[in-house]
């Protein structure tokens, strides 16, 4: 200890000096007592001298620290309750509010891998059923030359390609871009080079890049897997380079397989098909209302050159990073701030502890002040201990929040994960653990202050040291400890309420009325090869055969056949008007679906009106389509439909008469309204892709196998790249597991919080009936009954719990109101989720301060008096 | 006017520079015989004040201290002036010289002229 050092050396050093003194005085003809005395008469005494030495020098700041936290250790572990408690209590604050935090920064906060990114926009075309829509190939080439704002505008689709491997055709996932798409996000290829400029032509030759777990999973990450040839929906497809593990790009993902635009089909010659997304990097000095502005305006070209396509085809533009992460923000934030809100709770929690604790040692501080200890001595050791709980606290913390981050990342499907790739990038990286390392500060600067401000330098000397002083003082931490308790209880409430609320949501959003019974209902993505149906007549023969042989399968009751699976989007539209009106050449759009007969029994959705179709009607009959209710209200309010002909925009219009009115399906999300929707007869408008609907007498999940090898028997090319129980994918839809994950997360903060409130409140209560003994002791002896105990710690107990939910049910609107957006069909003041909430915080406080009443009513009297 | 131990605190501090600057590393015994006898032993010297003193001008780096041994073969913690204490002394010599200048045109014009 260098202390020690310096004691011995400046002992030496007064050693010398006499000893060189009584040298000189015996030279002098002293004797060597003689000498001795004088020479430390001279120097006013050993000890003074070293004291003045001592009192001279400064210990460094440092060395007093590390006292006291040595002190501060050692006295912690002699109060081993309070200390396992108040750690155990802010590890659970810490963990989670950083494994929360480590999900915010991998989202919202960690920049995302491409360069420039607050340069590059998600660019769209607009129309009023779609404020954000696709681009049409055409459109795109049009924008692409006439801009003036963009250094470059590029377009995505996500797509899926059947690959054919030597063990046969399999799904896989992947996107078309334009050539500069990945020079315009400023992403180089870890192998291999980019596409050039022209690849994405026609007569290119049909090149590919590979994502880097595709090159790991499906070739071994071996190098020589450039130049090599891989078969997508037919056609032989050149491997040219590796993107960068980092790389990921979430409105395409997941994506296995980038290939090019190869501008072939039949939708992408024609303007008026809109298949493409866009995404562009801004000119310097460019702002996205100047690049709005622009293309606003060469839309509007364009809708004069081509009125029949591009009418009402207006533009979009919106940063990249609002398109990417845009829908988890109000999601995240929520959890974050029902994170934070535990972290608050589980902070007071130790800060009453702390107070009690202080409490209790008010003598010794006293007695040490009085023995000369400077108020920052004192300070000095509440933020030691202050010091060491957070670092354990902490410590414990971050390791729980590792876990918890890894167990939630496990907990999200597949599939999900799939859409979120940001995700991938969650670590306790340097964001996170500053992060953590602030909130640790605020806890010691929090937990160093609360007992120094309770007990005040000089105050405490005068009160502590007198005797029976702990009636006043107790008075002093009921008070802050109340107000402390009813903050406890008001966050308690506020995300009890929220989780309430989110529940309810959940509850309503599952219980939404889809128009169908989705119980044993399953549905089946076929995806045949283009090559092989791409005409008509094939892919009507291949739905016949697909419905013949399923519909032979046991345990199958019905099964048919549409162009898309419900619950998906409003997408997928067609333009038309309504015959025997006045039209301008107007364009109403909504969702197509392409049905076979039996879909709508087959369902078990309800014809409102008229017929279903039959499976003569076919190309060589006249055009029929069934409607649903919404489309019959807005289109048609007060007269019947039926029989009335509606048309697509060709001129001469083809008439397609109306045969039937359905209630209304949801195609879309299920926290969407419903829309307008035509259904036509799939024998009318085929495709080589569609959806199969079963209805099973059994559970779904086991017929799924079975439909996938009947399918395969009728031609093993055809791939299945989906197939789900109707219940699953109502479950799993995005906005049902949006809202559950939320749900389950705040109700777990909630659950925790309530748990920590009312040991708060326990707390409270019991020290107060502690410091109230005597109190008591004396009313029972002056003839109190038991009952009027009970009553007086109860009703204290209940002015507390009753001001902290007022107090919570005000903050949890105010809170409701904030994420509104989150909600679904509740209001943000539920009278009966606020009451269910007020209900059971009042009754687990009361349980909580039952205990401490029971003690206080069977304290005797006469021990109580006579223990003071 | 300064109070007398601030005072007395700061001429000692200037009288341990000298010294040291005069007769070169000494140590604390050495440097307090040798104050006394440059007073022409007017000054009562507690030597146990001398080193609090040689501690303070050590902590403000204008002295540094070794341990060696002294004329007698004892050991003994030498102080010798490092380049800062030089300076200080200057500056100290300077201002001392100044201010007793001034007083004494003072004390000189008291004398009716």
């Amino acid at each position: 200890m260098p202390n020690e050092r310096r004691e011995r050396d400046r002992a030496a050093e007064i050693d010398a000096h006499v000893q060189m003194h009584m040298d000189d005085n015996q030279r002098s003809g002293m004797t060597p007592d003689q000498a001795r005395r004088e020479a430390i008469l001279k120097l006013g005494g050993i000890e003074s001298a070293k004291q003045a030495y001592r009192d001279r020098s400064t210990i460094p700041l440092l060395e007093n620290l590390w006292q006291d936290l040595r002190f501060a250790v050692r006295q912690l572990r002699k109060n081993l309750g309070f200390t396992c408690t108040a750690v155990f209590m802010l590890a659970v604050g810490i963990c989670a509010s950083v494994s929360i935090f480590a999900f915010v920064d991998a989202a919202l906060i960690k920049p995302l891998p491409y360069q420039n990114a607050d340069r590059l926009v998600a660019v769209f075309e607009s129309v009023p059923l779609f404020p954000q829509s696709n681009l049409s190939y055409l459109d795109y080439l049009d924008w692409k030359k006439l801009n003036t704002v963009f250094r470059s505008l590029e377009v995505y689709q996500r797509t899926g390609f059947i690959l054919n491997t030597p063990s046969g055709a399999q799904p896989s996932r992947g996107a078309r871009v334009s050539d500069g798409f990945f020079r315009t996000l400023g992403v180089t290829s870890v192998l291999g080079r980019d596409f050039h400029a022209g690849d994405d032509l026609l007569a290119a030759p049909r090149t590919v890049l590979l994502s880097y777990a595709a090159w790991q999973k499906r070739y071994g990450g071996k190098p020589d897997v450039l130049g090599q040839a891989v078969m997508l929906d037919g056609a032989p497809n050149v491997i040219i380079g590796v993107l960068p593990p980092q790389f990921h790009f979430a409105p395409a993902e997941p994506a296995e397989f980038w290939a090019t635009i190869h501008a072939s089909s039949e939708c992408d010659l024609r303007r008026s098909c809109h298949n493409l997304y866009g995404v562009a990097q801004l000119k310097d000095n460019v702002s996205g209302q100047t690049a709005l502005a622009n293309l606003k305006s060469i839309a509007k070209q364009l809708e004069r050159q081509y009125p029949g396509s591009n009418r009402d085809q207006g533009a979009a533009v919106a940063p990249l990073t609002e398109v990417i992460v845009g829908d988890i923000r109000p999601i995240l934030l929520v959890l974050l701030s029902g994170a934070g809100l535990l972290l608050l709770i589980a902070s007071v929690n130790v800060a009453s502890l702390l107070l009690v604790r202080s409490e209790s040692r008010k003598r010794e501080i006293a007695i040490r002040g009085a023995l000369g200890a400077s108020s920052a001595r004192l300070m000095g050791q509440f933020i030691a201990e202050g010091l060491v709980l957070v670092a354990t606290g902490s410590l414990i913390g971050l390791t729980a929040a590792y876990g918890a981050m890894q167990l939630l990342t496990n907990l999200i499907s597949t599939d999900m994960l799939a859409r979120m790739p940001y995700l991938q990038g969650l670590s306790l990286n340097v964001r996170v653990l500053a992060f953590a390392g602030v909130i640790a500060l605020l806890a010691a600067v929090l937990f160093s202050l609360t007992p120094a401000l309770h007990l005040g330098a000089r105050m405490a000397m005068r009160q502590g040291l007198t005797e029976g002083s702990r009636g006043s003082a107790g008075n002093t931490w009921r008070r802050l400890g109340s107000k402390l308790v009813v903050l406890e209880l008001a966050t308690a409430v506020v995300l009890l309420g929220g989780a309430g609320l989110l529940g309810k949501s959940l509850y309503l959003l599952l219980h939404v009325d889809t128009g169908m019974q989705a119980g044993h209902l399953v549905t089946l993505w076929v995806v045949a090869p283009q090559s092989s149906y791409a005409k008509k007549e094939q892919a009507i023969a291949l739905e016949r055969q697909v419905v013949n042989r399923i519909a032979s399968l046991p345990g199958v009751q019905s099964v048919a056949v549409s162009s898309e699976f419900p619950i998906t989007s409003w997408g997928n539209t067609t333009w038309f008007r309504v015959l025997g009106r006045p039209w301008h050449g107007e364009h109403n759009e909504a969702p197509e679906r392409d049905i076979s007969p039996g879909y709508f029994t087959t369902l078990g959705a309800k014809l409102w009106r008229g017929r279903y179709f039959t499976e003569a009607e076919d190309g060589s009959k006249p055009r029929v389509v069934i409607i649903n209710q919404t489309m019959a209200r807005q289109f048609f309010p007060g007269e019947d439909p039926i029989g009335k002909h509606i048309s697509g925009l060709s001129v001469p219009p083809v008439p397609v008469e109306i045969v039937g009115i359905v209630e209304d399906i949801k195609e879309g999300q299920l926290d969407t309204a419903n829309r307008p929707v035509l259904y036509y007869p799939f024998n009318q408008e085929p495709g080589s892709e569609f959806i199969v609907v079963v209805r099973t007498s059994q559970a779904g999940q086991a017929v799924l196998p079975v439909l996938t090898a009947a399918i395969h028997q009728i031609d093993p090319g055809i791939v299945m790249p989906l197939g789900e129980t109707m219940s699953d994918r109502i479950n799993n839809s995005q906005a049902a597991y949006l809202h559950r994950s939320s749900a389950w997360l705040v109700g777990g903060f909630a659950a925790l919080a309530l748990l920590l409130g009312v040991v708060g409140l326990y707390g409270v209560v019991a020290y107060s009936v502690s410091q109230r003994t005597r109190e008591i002791g004396v009313r029972m002896a002056l003839g109190a009954q038991t009952g009027s105990v009970y009553r007086l710690v109860l009703t204290e107990a209940g002015r507390l719990t009753a001001l902290g939910i007022v107090i919570g049910t005000v903050c949890s609107v105010v809170a409701a109101t904030l994420m509104r957006g989150l909600l679904f069909g509740v209001r943000t003041w539920d009278v009966p989720t606020l009451g269910a909430v007020a209900a059971v915080l009042g009754v687990s406080a009361l349980l909580a301060s039952y205990l401490p009443a029971r003690r206080a009513a069977s304290v005797n009297p006469v021990e109580a008096l006579r223990s003071e | 006017m300064g109070d007398k131990a601030d005072v007395w605190q700061g001429t000692l501090a200037l009288m341990v520079l000298k010294t040291i600057e005069a007769l070169g590393p000494l140590h604390g015994y050495g440097i307090a015989r040798r104050i006394e006898q440059t007073s022409g032993n007017l000054l009562s010297l507690n030597y146990g004040t001398l080193y609090p003193a040689l501690l303070k001008l050590e902590q403000e780096g204008c002295i540094s201290s070794e341990w060696g041994v002294s004329e007698n073969n004892r050991k003994a913690k030498f102080y010798k002036l490092t380049r800062a204490g030089r300076k200080q002394l200057e500056q100290e010599t300077r201002n001392w010289e100044q201010a007793t200048a001034i007083l004494a045109r003072f004390l000189a014009a008291g004398d009716p002229a």
